[in-house]
C-alpha cells in the first residue's frame, strides 16, 4: 500500500515505512522560534546545559509579533533572541523582516522537509510539500539542540478541490467554508492533504492560505504536492535549486476524504469568537465596522494586498471604519511599493504599517476598543485575540475587507466593489 | 498518586486565548505574573479564587490556538492538579505533557462546578465524591506516560540526555 504525503515524508527521515498512529523520533531539518515563544525555549535549553544548535543555518529566531516592540519587556526578549543567535550562529530574523510564516517559505522550507516551529501556524510551510507543525517552546529547544524531535505519524484527511472560483471569491473563502463545514477540531491531529483540480490550479499564495489555517480545523499540518508551481515559487525567491517533485502515492490510503466544489462558493466569513462560526459574507452584511485588518500570515501576500488594493484604487474608506495593512514581509512590502500599491492605500485613507504580525495578535497596532467590531484577513476571532475581550473580530478574505473598509459594514464584495474606480 | 480538590467549570472552545490572553504578552518572560491572569478571559474570578490543587473541567476542544506552551504553565503554576476536558486540541496536549500538567480526556458533562473529585493517574479513574460517581479517563499514550512520569521533557532530558521513549 502507498504512503500519503505526510508519511512519505517522516518515512523518508526514520529511513523506514511508517503507519499512522506510531511514534517515531525523527531529524528534523528547519526549526523556529518567534518573540512570545522563544525566550522560554532558550530558557530551557539553558536549565538542560544545551545551550547549541545544530543546524545554526536553519535554526531561524523570528522577532515579528512584537515589531517593532512596544515596551522594554519585550525589547528585552528580543534581546535574548539576538545574543542566542550570535552565540550559535542561528538566524536572527530581525523587526524588519517580517511575519515568520511567510518568512519561512519564501528562504528556509523546501520540498520532503521535516519542520517544526514554535508557532502554532508553521503549517504553513506544508503547502511547499513540507511535513510542518507548530509545537511548544520546550519541543523545539530540544529540536534545536538535538537536530530530532518525536511525533506521532498521523492519519491523513484529504481534501479533494474541485470547480472554479466565481469572481471576488478566493482561497480564504474555501477555507473558512472548510472549516465551518468541519468544525475546529474536525481534523484534530490529522494531516490535511490538499489535491484535485482546482488545488492544481492555485497559485502559491493561496495555498499558503490553506495550509496556514490546517491547525484552525485542529488539523496537525496541511500539505501540498509539490509541482510546477511550487518549482516556479521557488525559483521566483532565488532557490530554484531547493525543488523536488514530491506527491503521494496513487494509492496511498487515506482515513477520511472530502470532496469540495467551489462552484457557487460565495464570499465567507467566521464570525465572533470561533472560526468555525461561518457565514456567506451576505449573511453577515449590514454589520457595522470599526476597524479592517489586511495582513497576517494568512493574506498578506503581494497577491492579496494586489486584490485589496484593486478594490480600494479610487474609492475611499468609510469615515467610521479605520483601516490597517500590514505587509506580511519585507519582499512584500518592496513589490507592494514597486507596484504602487502602497499609495493606493494610504490614498484610499489606510495606514501602512512596517511588516509583522502587525494587530493579528493583539499586542499592539490595532488594538480594539471596547465594543468595536473588526474585520480581518487574519486565522483567528478568538475572544480577545485583538487584544480586547470586549471587541468582536469576523475574519474574511482580502476582497470582503477591503470592500468593508469602504462600506462601513460587513458587505459582499461582488455587491459592485470588484469593478474598477477611477 | 491520587490528586484531589474541587472543579472549575469551563465550556467548550476553551482557547489559548482565553488562558494566556495575548494582551498580556510581554508578561511571558515573567510566568509568575502572567500566572495571576490565567483563563481571566474565560472566568474572571478563576485566578484570584482558586486554591492549589484545584481541577480545571472543561468541555470540547480545550487549549485550541497557538502554540503558547505558557499556556499549560501558567494553569500549572497557579497550583491546578490536572485539567479535565471532552477532548483536547493537540498542540495543547502535548505541551501540557511536555510541562508535566496531567490532561485527561473524560466525559466532563456530568461534574458541577464546586464538586470535589479525586483523580487516580494509575487507575485512569475520576471519582466524583459529590456526587458518588466514578468516570473512567482515556489513557495516555504510552510515550506521554514517561514524559509525564518524568516531570516533563526537560526533566526527561535531564534524566537521559536524550529521547528514551521506548516503551515496555
Ligand atoms: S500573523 Fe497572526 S497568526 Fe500569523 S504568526 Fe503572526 S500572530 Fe500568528
Amino acid at each position: 500500500m502507498g504512503s500519503t504525503l505526510a508519511e512519505k515524508i517522516i518515512a523518508e527521515h526514520v529511513g523506514r515505512d511508517v503507519a499512522p498512529g506510531e511514534i517515531v523520533v525523527t531529524g528534523v531539518d528547519v526549526t523556529a522560534l518567534q518573540d512570545g515563544t522563544g525566550p522560554l525555549a532558550l530558557q530551557q535549553l539553558e536549565e538542560l546545559d544545551m545551550v547549541r544548535a545544530v543546524n545554526p543555518g536553519r535554526t531561524i529566531l523570528f522577532m515579528d509579533h512584537a515589531a517593532p516592540s512596544p515596551r522594554k519587556e519585550l525589547s528585552n526578549a528580543h534581546q535574548v533572541l539576538r545574543s542566542f543567535a550570535r552565540a550559535t550562529g542561528a538566524v536572527a530574523s530581525d523587526i524588519n523582516e517580517g511575519v515568520c510564516h511567510q518568512r519561512l517559505v519564501e528562504s528556509y522550507a523546501s520540498p520532503g522537509d521535516i519542520l517544526i516551529g514554535a508557532d502554532s501556524h508553521t503549517c504553513t510551510s506544508g503547502a511547499l510539500a513540507a511535513f510542518a507543525t507548530g509545537m511548544g517552546s520546550t519541543d523545539v529547544a530540544i529540536g534545536i539542540a538535538t537536530g530530532r524531535t518525536w511525533l506521532k505519524v498521523p492519519e491523513t484527511l484529504r481534501v479533494v478541490v474541485s470547480g472554479e472560483f466565481s469572481q471576488g471569491v478566493c482561497a480564504k473563502d474555501l477555507m473558512l467554508h472548510l472549516i465551518g463545514e468541519l468544525g475546529a477540531d474536525g481534523a484534530t491531529y490529522m494531516a490535511m492533504e490538499f489535491t484535485g483540480p482546482a488545488v492544481e490550479r492555485m497559485n502559491m499564495s493561496e495555498r499558503f492560505t490553506l495550509a496556514n489555517m490546517a491547525v484552525e480545523a485542529g488539523g496537525k499540518t496541511g500539505l501540498f504536492a509539490a509541482d510546477a508551481t511550487t518549482r516556479a515559487y521557488l525559483e521566483e525567491q532565488g532557490r530554484g535549486e531547493d525543488y523536488r517533485q514530491l506527491g503521494p502515492d496513487p494509492d496511498a490510503a487515506y482515513t477520511l476524504t472530502l470532496n469540495v466544489d467551489v462552484d457557487g462558493l460565495e464570499p465567507t466569513v467566521a464570525a465572533p469568537h470561533t472560526v468555525d462560526n461561518t457565514m456567506t459574507a451576505a449573511a453577515a452584511a449590514g454589520r457595522q465596522v470599526q476597524q479592517v485588518f489586511i495582513g497576517s500570515c494568512t493574506n498578506g501576500r503581494i497577491e492579496d494586498l494586489r486584490i485589496a488594493a484593486s478594490i480600494l484604487r479610487g474609492r475611499e474608506r468609510h469615515p467610521h471604519t479605520r483601516l490597517i495593512v500590514t505587509p506580511a514581509s519585507r519582499r512584500v512590502y518592496l513589490q507592494a511599493a514597486a507596484e504602487g500599491l502602497l499609495k493606493d492605500f494610504v490614498e484610499a485613507g489606510a495606514i501602512v504599517t512596517g511588516t509583522g504580525c502587525g494587530a493579528c495578535v493583539g499586542v499592539h497596532g490595532g488594538v480594539l476598543g471596547d465594543g468595536e467590531v473588526c474585520v480581518s484577513t487574519q486565522n483567528r476571532n478568538f475572544h480577545g485575540r485583538m487584544g480586547n475581550v470586549k471587541s468582536y473580530i469576523y475574519l474574511a478574505s482580502p476582497a470582503t475587507a477591503a470592500a468593508t473598509a469602504i462600506a462601513g459594514e460587513i458587505v459582499d464584495p461582488r455587491e459592485g466593489y470588484l469593478e474598477p474606480q477611477g | 498518586m491520587s490528586l484531589k480538590g474541587k472543579a472549575w467549570k469551563f465550556g467548550d472552545s476553551i482557547s489559548t486565548d482565553h488562558i494566556a490572553p495575548g494582551r498580556y504578552f510581554h508578561l511571558r518572560t515573567n510566568l509568575p505574573e502572567l500566572a495571576k491572569h490565567v483563563l481571566e478571559d474565560a472566568d474572571e474570578s478563576f485566578a484570584a479564587g482558586l486554591e492549589p490543587g484545584d481541577f480545571v473541567v472543561a468541555g470540547r476542544n480545550f487549549g485550541l490556538g497557538s502554540s503558547r506552551e505558557h499556556a499549560p504553565r501558567i494553569i500549572k503554576l497557579a497550583g491546578i492538579n490536572a485539567v479535565l476536558a471532552q477532548s483536547f486540541a493537540r498542540i495543547f496536549f502535548r505541551n501540557a505533557i511536555n510541562v508535566g500538567l496531567p490532561v485527561l480526556e473524560v466525559d466532563t458533562s456530568g461534574i458541577e462546578p464546586g464538586d470535589q473529585l479525586e483523580v487516580d493517574l494509575e487507575a485512569g479513574e475520576v471519582r466524583n465524591i459529590t456526587r458518588g460517581e466514578t468516570l473512567a479517563f482515556a489513557p495516555l499514550p504510552p510515550v506521554m506516560v514517561k514524559i509525564l512520569a518524568d516531570g516533563g521533557l526537560v526533566e526527561h532530558f535531564k534524566k537521559y540526555g536524550d529521547f528514551n521513549l521506548k516503551s515496555g
